[in-house]
Order: structure tokens, then C-alpha cells, then sequence
């Protein structure tokens, strides 16, 4: 052909900022820069300008955000889990169990918590990519059945530190070691342990999606699953190790939620899996699948952790904080939608 | 032919159209007239702008430059619908039927006769046999789109535009899956059409459509409108000159340096009684005993009607039916049962399907992976995304198929439908296979890029890659293929080499002709 493609020249024109700004990741930076910006400005005592504020916000969105980093994952192969709230609160369970009561200590308990939810998920994977019942329905009955795992294992009660002795009295023992260190912070208390495993996981999660095998193969089933069975990717395989993968992280997540709580509490995470989907969707993955990503889902973690923490800091009633993140959950996807239409 | 009187009223009117993605300029300045009773043809190369320009008045992009009038009046579509409104009906090139819905509900959707609210289900299903009548489809209107075939969800598309009773047509590239009687039939369509004053936009790479149909042309190229002329002032050569902007051999006087293979050749693959079950094999057949060859450096043509097995023979070949096939597959001498694609590719099997939107791209996804889609194993260490070597893969396919893309990262669902097709073949290359079959290869593709496809597979051949390849166009049939077996309802109903093969003896097997 003679003519050069015309879209090397256009790409030249086109200015970096003006890219920047309307690629999925600018509109997902957007909504959280104007989230911290409405912290700036109703700042009550100043409160944004102390690290112990960031520090809080990171933390309380951690578990969440371990979570969404698993159903990222999911989504991107045009899934759904919605699971992983049971999930984290069978793991919970189980893993105050071994810890407390059987004293196993923490190089057992953790890759033992990790490999229950990753059951969890092979489970629901297999129902899914083998058995073809529809995500939703799939993980909605996994949801239901670890949730009474979890009620039946626990005997319905919170697996405390208070022991119950042969004799029926209750004896309190020590938190095990693993529990306080997961709930510490470090770095000269700047920082919380479980914000750490939650950027672990984003790594790992963004790793797997963008430099794998494995992550182009989600995006390529969540896309257009006939073109890729045809291209001889194993869908099937790729699609089942989302969801363990999905499960493991909500084992991760788990465990987060017992060290903080120190209990395995049979009733935790419920509707945790609705908000690790806002957190994905906020950021920017398309719940259609095929586009998305690790990097847009922990721009979402933020921005719902910070304005859960702007809100809270000026006092907002939690009424308040619930129906204002509806509405923000709509406007970031409408933004989304209206860049590729 | 009928040319239109230029007295005859004005349809459509553009002028001084201008569009604009983000900062990429698609069209520049175009000024296009549609007149009743006329055929006017939009050419131009993949790329060029064709689509993007009747999606304006289709009401797709609404925005845009310049002025519209439809009908006489200044209008600016706002939405399809609305577009339809104003009287304009169209076929667009990227099928947009429901596939999970029935034909009846595609056909009259957004307009279904009703009382009161409750939708009156057997006018809705005599109004759609009619229209499926008129266009020669016997199918039942209470049937699924997804279960048709890709010529039939044409038609459909095509019955459904038809069935607005619009005065304005507009056909983007409607016989890309058609063969060459439902063309046929498509054609006269068109003259009753033009006889009742409809005006008739219409696109196509084929050239011998483009001179039958044509009463004036205007050619696009990179987003200019280069010429508007009636077609008797447009010789062919003419014309694909100003599309291309350089001088193009036209392929059926291009000779192939390459002496049809001997019978001295190794076979390369085989199939013996092989059938083909695509609905399970309590099921009937599609493809029936077939048995046929290819040797190494050959191409092998498949010709055939809508309905004649060909694709289901491919997808057999492939695995894509697991194990819903009987019969041998050999392929280098050794036997093969590829029971899913991913065996099939492993083995060195390749398979461009017929239909990229639905089962050959992932449209979400960049060139890059699209190109590499495939062949990941060679771009990767211990599942690791070597990413540079991914790159110089999709530079490659880039360069030797001069794919038209503003970057290798754009996603494909934005590219023409051309450079589409340009994608997917490079595809299959990439994994370097040693059959590689081709189902309509050159779909929407432009004069020239279809002459370096031929070239590419001759080039191919050269190199001792087999070829099995099906179209709908039986000159390329003859160009392309040095043996051709023709399949009529799932047999192979007859085989010629180069020297036995005539239009007619083809066409007479493939309607079931005995030889
Ligand atoms: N939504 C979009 N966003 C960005 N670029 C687009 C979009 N739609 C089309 N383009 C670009 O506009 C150009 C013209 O595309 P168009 O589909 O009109 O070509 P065409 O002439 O119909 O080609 P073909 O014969 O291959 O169908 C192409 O380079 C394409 O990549
Ligand atoms: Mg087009």
C-alpha cells in the first residue's frame, strides 16, 4: 500500500496528557483524586494530613481489596464469584481452629487456610467451566453452602480465645502469634501488616493478568470464549484456576479477618463479595469480561477505601455512607461506559 | 441497466462530512448523493472510511461534520432508530442480530404487531415467512439465530432491512457470506427494488458485483472521497486504481510461476470416510464419508452451496466437535484424532473460521494478542509473556499483510473489517502449521489486499505449506486451487484438477448434479 497508515501520525498528534487522561486507568485515578480531594477540603482536625488516617483507610480496605483482587481475576473471564464472602468466613473459621485450639502454628495454618478456599473455588470453577451452570448460580450455591460449612464447623458460635475446658469452664488462652502479627503494623507503625499482604496479593494478581500465560488466556475466554477454544486455548483449565485462584485469595482474605477479629466468626464477610465487586467495577473491568485489570481494580480498592474514610471522618451516618456509595459506584461506570461509546 | 433520470428526486444528501476519533481523522470533507431508482457504490480499500461513513447516516456516530439531508430535509440521525425513521434502512457488515433470539423476534424487533400490547405472535411469524420467502430462505421463523448458519443470519439481516419498507437501502458488504445464487437473488432484490425508486448504497470488494450493479460509484481512499463518476465511465482497472492509488494487476490475468503439483508429491493429509456430527452422533450427519487429499505444497479448493458441510468438515478436521467425527484423518503419514482445537493446533493443524467476529477474534483484545493468540507457547518461558517477542510477532503479521492500524495495541474491535480478517489470518501463521485450512480466506477484504493474500498463498505454497481452502467465489476457486473437490449436501460430490475445472461443471456439482 502506499499510503503509511494514517495512525502513526495520529498517534504522534495525540498529546500524552490527553491519552492519559481518557484511558481506562486516568478515569479510574480521576475518581480517586476526587475522592482524596473531598477529603482535602472537609478535612475535620485536619485529619488528612495524619499518616495514622491513611494508615487506617489502607487497613480497613485491605480485606476487601485481597478479595477483589481474586475476583478481578473471575470478572475478567466474564465471571462472577460470589462466594468468596462465605469463603473468607469458612476460612476464618477454620483457621481459628488450628490456630488457637490446636495450637498448629503459622507455616501450617496459613498454606492450610489457603489450600481450604482454593477447594472452595475449584469447586465452584468446576461447576462452572465443566458443568456450564452459570457463574452467578454456581457461586450463589457455594456462597450458601460454605456459609453453613462454616456455621456447622464452628457448632454456630465464634471460634474465641476462650477455650472451652473438659469440665465446661471457659479458659482464656493466648492470641496466637500469627494473629498479632498479621494485625501489627511495621515500619515505625506507618504501615499495617494486612495492607502489605493486600499489595502482595495486587502483585501477584497484576503479575499473573499481565505477564502470564495464564492472564492473557482470561482475558481472551472472558472476550470471546468460541474464538479462543478455537485458537486452542483450554478454557476450561484457564477459566477453573480463576476461581481457585479466587478462593485462595479469599482464604488469604480469611485469615486477614481472624487475626483481626481474633475469633473465627462464622457469621463474617457478608456482602463482603458485593463490595470487592464494586471495588473491581469502580476501577474500571468490564463485567461483560475481557478488558481490565489488576492495576484499575487497586485504584478502585482506594478510592472506596478513602471515601469510606473521608465519609467516616466527617461523621457522615452510615446511611448516609451506604446510599452516596451506590451513586459513586454509578457515575464511575457511567464515565467508563461513555469513553467507549 | 436501469440509470436513474437526473430528474429523479435526491435521497440522500452529504456534504463537506468530516469524522473524527478522538484525535484519529477517518473521513475528510466527503460529499456523497444518493438519487432514487440508482445503485450507487461506495469503493475503497479496507480502511478507507466506507463504513464509517454510512454508519453516520445510519445514526451509529452521531457525531460528526458537515451537513446531512435525507429526503430533502437537514437531518442528523440520532440514534439507528431514529435512523430508521427518517427511511433509512441498513445492512451493516458486523452481523447485528440477537443471537439467543428467534428469527421472527430479530426480524421485527422494536416493531412487533401488536394489540393492546400483546404481541400478535402469527402475523409476526406470516410477515416473517414472507420476507424469508422473498429472499428464497425455507427456514422456521421460530428458530434461533444462533443455530444458523452464517449465509443464513445474512439473509436474515438482509430480510430484516428489507422488511422496513425504507426508501433508502444501505448494503455494507451484504454478500461477504453469500454464495453465488442467494447472490443472484440478492441482485434482482435490488432491480425490483430500484424499479419501485428505493436508492441503493451500496459496498462490496467484488468487482464483478460492483460492474453489475453499479449506476454511479464514489471511491474513498484514507478518508478523501477521490471520485464520484457513473460506472459505465469507470472501467474496472480504472477503478481499482484509484482506490489503491497505484497500478494493481487484477488477479485473474496474474500466471502462477508454480507448475500445478504432480501426483509425484507426498500426500500431506488425508481423510478417509470421515464424518461429521456436529450435533452429537445420535444426530444427523453434516459431512458424510468424505474422502480427500492434500500434498505437501498443494492447495486444495472446497467448493460448495450454503448448507453443503464444508465448514462442518473443517471444524470436524479441527476437533472443534471433540469427538462427534468417525473416520481417519492422517496427516504426515501418521494417523491423527485431534479431540479439541488445542490437539489440533499442537499438531499442526490451523483453521481460520468463516465468521471473525463470532469465532475467530477477540474483539476486546489488542493485535498483539490477537496475533499471538495461538501460538503463545513460542512467546513464552514457564508460562512467562516474553512481550518483545510477542511484539515482533504482530510486526510481522503487520508487514506482511500491510495491516492499517493506528498501533499494535489497538484493540481489533476498532479496526475495518478488513484488517480484521488480516488479523486472524496472521494468526494461524504465526503457529506455523503444516496444513492450514481457510475458510473463506479473502471475506471483506479489498482488491488489493486480496491480491497479496493470493500472492501470500502462493507464497506459502512455495514453501511447502499445505492448503485447504473454501470459498463462496468460484473464479478464485479456479485461481487459487490446483485441485478442487466440489461437496454437495455433505458428500463430496466430484473432483477436478486444474485442467478438468469449468464454472459450470462446478456449479453443476456443487447443486448435486451427478457426474
Ligand atoms: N470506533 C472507532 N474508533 C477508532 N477508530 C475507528 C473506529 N471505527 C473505525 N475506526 C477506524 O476508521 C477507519 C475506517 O474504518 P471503516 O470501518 O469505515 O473502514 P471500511 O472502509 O469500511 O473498511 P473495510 O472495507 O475493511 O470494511 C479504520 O482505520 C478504523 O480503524
Ligand atoms: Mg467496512
Amino acid at each position: 500500500m502506499i499510503d503509511q497508515p494514517r495512525g502513526d501520525l495520529a498517534t504522534k498528534q495525540q498529546t500524552t496528557a490527553s491519552r492519559l487522561i481518557l484511558s481506562p486507568g486516568g478515569r479510574a485515578a480521576t475518581a480517586l483524586l476526587l475522592v482524596v480531594f473531598v477529603g482535602l477540603v472537609f478535612n475535620a482536625d485536619g485529619a488528612f494530613f495524619k499518616s495514622a488516617t491513611h494508615r487506617d483507610a489502607l487497613r480497613q480496605a485491605s480485606v476487601y481489596g485481597i478479595l477483589a483482587c481474586g475476583m478481578t481475576l473471575v470478572i475478567v473471564t466474564a465471571g462472577i464469584d460470589l462466594a468468596v464472602g462465605s469463603v473468607l468466613a469458612l476460612v476464618a473459621v477454620c483457621c481459628a481452629t488450628m490456630a488457637i485450639h490446636w495450637n498448629w502454628p503459622g507455616w501450617i495454618v496459613v498454606p492450610a487456610s489457603m489450600v481450604i478456599g482454593g477447594l472452595c473455588g475449584a469447586v465452584s470453577g468446576t461447576l462452572v467451566s465443566r458443568q456450564k451452570i452459570q457463574p452467578f448460580i454456581a457461586t450463589l450455591a457455594m456462597m450458601v453452602f460454605a456459609r453453613g460449612l462454616a456455621k456447622y464447623l464452628s457448632g454456630g458460635s465464634k471460634v474465641s480465645t476462650a477455650v472451652k475446658q473438659a469440665d465446661g469452664t471457659f479458659e482464656y488462652v493466648d492470641v496466637p502469634y500469627l494473629f498479632r502479627l498479621i494485625d501489627s503494623r511495621v515500619l515505625a507503625d506507618s504501615v499495617s501488616v494486612v495492607t502489605l499482604i493486600f499489595f502482595a496479593c495486587a502483585t501477584i494478581s497484576w503479575i499473573a493478568l499481565s505477564h502470564f500465560r495464564w492472564g492473557r488466556f482470561l482475558y481472551a475466554v472472558g472476550g470471546n470464549e468460541e474464538a479462543s477454544r478455537l485458537s486452542g486455548v483450554p478454557v476450561t483449565w484457564a477459566r477453573t484456576l480463576a476461581y481457585v485462584w479466587c478462593g485462595v485469595f479469599a482464604g488469604i482474605a480469611g485469615i486477614c479477618q481472624a487475626a483481626q477479629e481474633q475469633q473465627g466468626d462464622p457469621e463474617a464477610g457478608v456482602a463482603y463479595e458485593l463490595i470487592a465487586i464494586a471495588m473491581v467495577v469502580i476501577g474500571g473491568t468490564s463485567l461483560s469480561g475481557g478488558r481490565g485489570g489488576m492495576m484499575l481494580t487497586t485504584l478502585g480498592v482506594f478510592t472506596i477505601g478513602y471515601l469510606e474514610k473521608v465519609l467516616s471522618i466527617n461523621a457522615v451516618p452510615e446511611a448516609w455512607r451506604l446510599m452516596l456509595t451506590g451513586v459513586i459506584i454509578v457515575i464511575a461506570v457511567q464515565t467508563q461506559r461513555s469513553r467507549r461509546a | 441497466m436501469i440509470s436513474p433520470s437526473h430528474s429523479a428526486p435526491v435521497l440522500v444528501e452529504m456534504s463537506a462530512i468530516g469524522k473524527r476519533f478522538g484525535s484519529v481523522g477517518v473521513l475528510d470533507n466527503i460529499g456523497f448523493e444518493l438519487r432514487a431508482g440508482e445503485v450507487h457504490v461506495l469503493a475503497g480499500e479496507n480502511g478507507a472510511g466506507k463504513s464509517t461513513l454510512i454508519k453516520i447516516l445510519a445514526g451509529v456516530h452521531q457525531e460528526f461534520d458537515g451537513e446531512l439531508r435525507i429526503h430533502g430535509k437537514a437531518a442528523r440521525p440520532r440514534s439507528p432508530l431514529h435512523a430508521t425513521q427518517l427511511g433509512v434502512a441498513v445492512i451493516h457488515q458486523e452481523m447485528s442480530l440477537i443471537p439467543s433470539m428467534t428469527v421472527a423476534d430479530n426480524l421485527f424487533l422494536g416493531r412487533l404487531p401488536s394489540h393492546f400490547g400483546v404481541v400478535d405472535r402469527r402475523r409476526q411469524f406470516a410477515d416473517t415467512r414472507k420476507w424469508l420467502d422473498r429472499l428464497g430462505l425455507n427456514i422456521d421463523p421460530g428458530q434461533a439465530i444462533e443455530s444458523l448458519s452464517i449465509a443464513t443470519q445474512q439473509l436474515i439481516e438482509i430480510a430484516k432491512a428489507l422488511s422496513l419498507n425504507a426508501r433508502i437501502i444501505v448494503m455494507d458488504e451484504p454478500t461477504s457470506a453469500l454464495n453465488v445464487s442467494e447472490t443472484e437473488r440478492l441482485f434482482d432484490l435490488i432491480v425490483n427494488l430500484k424499479r419501485d425508486g428505493c436508492g441503493i448504497i451500496y459496498i462490496s470488494h467484488k468487482m464483478y458485483e460492483i460492474q453489475q450493479l453499479a449506476d454511479r460509484i464514489t471511491i474513498l481512499r484514507n478518508g478523501k472521497s477521490v471520485a464520484t463518476a457513473a460506472a459505465a465511465d469507470l472501467p474496472t482497472s480504472k477503478l481499482i486504481r484509484l482506490m489503491v492509488g497505484r497500478e494493481v494487476e487484477p488477479a485473474m490475468r496474474r500466471s502462477f510461476d508454480a507448475k500445478p503439483i504432480g501426483k509425484s508429491q507426498p500426500n500431506r493429509f488425508a481423510i478417509r470416510n470421515f464424518s461429521v456430527y456436529p450435533q452429537g452422533k445420535s444426530q444427523a450427519a453434516a459431512v458424510n464419508q468424505a474422502s480427500l487429499t492434500v500434498r505437501s505444497g498443494e492447495v486444495v479448493g472446497l467448493g460448495g452451496l450454503q448448507g453443503s458441510g464444508i465448514s462442518q468438515l473443517f471444524g470436524g478436521i479441527f476437533g472443534a466437535y471433540g469427538g462427534n467425527v468417525t473416520g481417519e484423518r492422517t496427516l504426515n503419514g501418521r494417523q491423527i484424532a485431534p479431540a479439541n482445537p488445542r490437539q489440533a493446533t499442537r499438531q499442526g493443524l490451523a483453521l481460520l473460521t468463516n465468521d471473525r467476529k463470532r469465532s475467530g477474534l477477540v474483539m476486546s483484545q489488542s493485535v498483539i494478542s490477537n496475533t499471538t493468540l495461538a501460538s503463545l507457547e513460542q512467546h513464552c518461558r514457564l508460562g512467562w509473556l516474553i512481550k518483545s517477542s510477542e511484539y515482533n510477532a504482530a510486526r510481522r503479521t503487520r508487514d506482511a499483510m500491510s495491516l492499517h492500524s493506528a498501533s499494535l495495541d489497538q484493540e481489533v474491535s476498532l479496526l475495518s473489517g478488513g484488517n480484521q480478517q488480516k488479523v486472524a489470518i496472521g494468526k494461524w501463521l504465526e503457529t506455523q502449521p503444516d496444513l492450514l485450512m481457510l475458510d473463506e480466506p479473502t471475506r471483506g477484504i479489498d482488491v488489493g489486499a486480496k491480491q497479496q493474500i493470493y500472492e501470500l498463498i502462493e507464497q506459502w505454497k512455495s514453501e511447502g505449506l499445505s492448503i485447504l481452502l473454501s470459498t463462496s467465489e468460484i473464479p478464485e476457486l479456479m485461481l487459487l486451487s490446483d485441485r478442487i473437490y466440489v461437496m454437495h449436501s455433505g458428500s463430496v460430490s466430484a473432483e477436478f484438477n486444474r485442467d478438468t475445472a469449468s464454472p459450470e461443471k462446478i456449479m453443476e456439482a456443487a447443486m448435486g448434479a451427478r457426474q
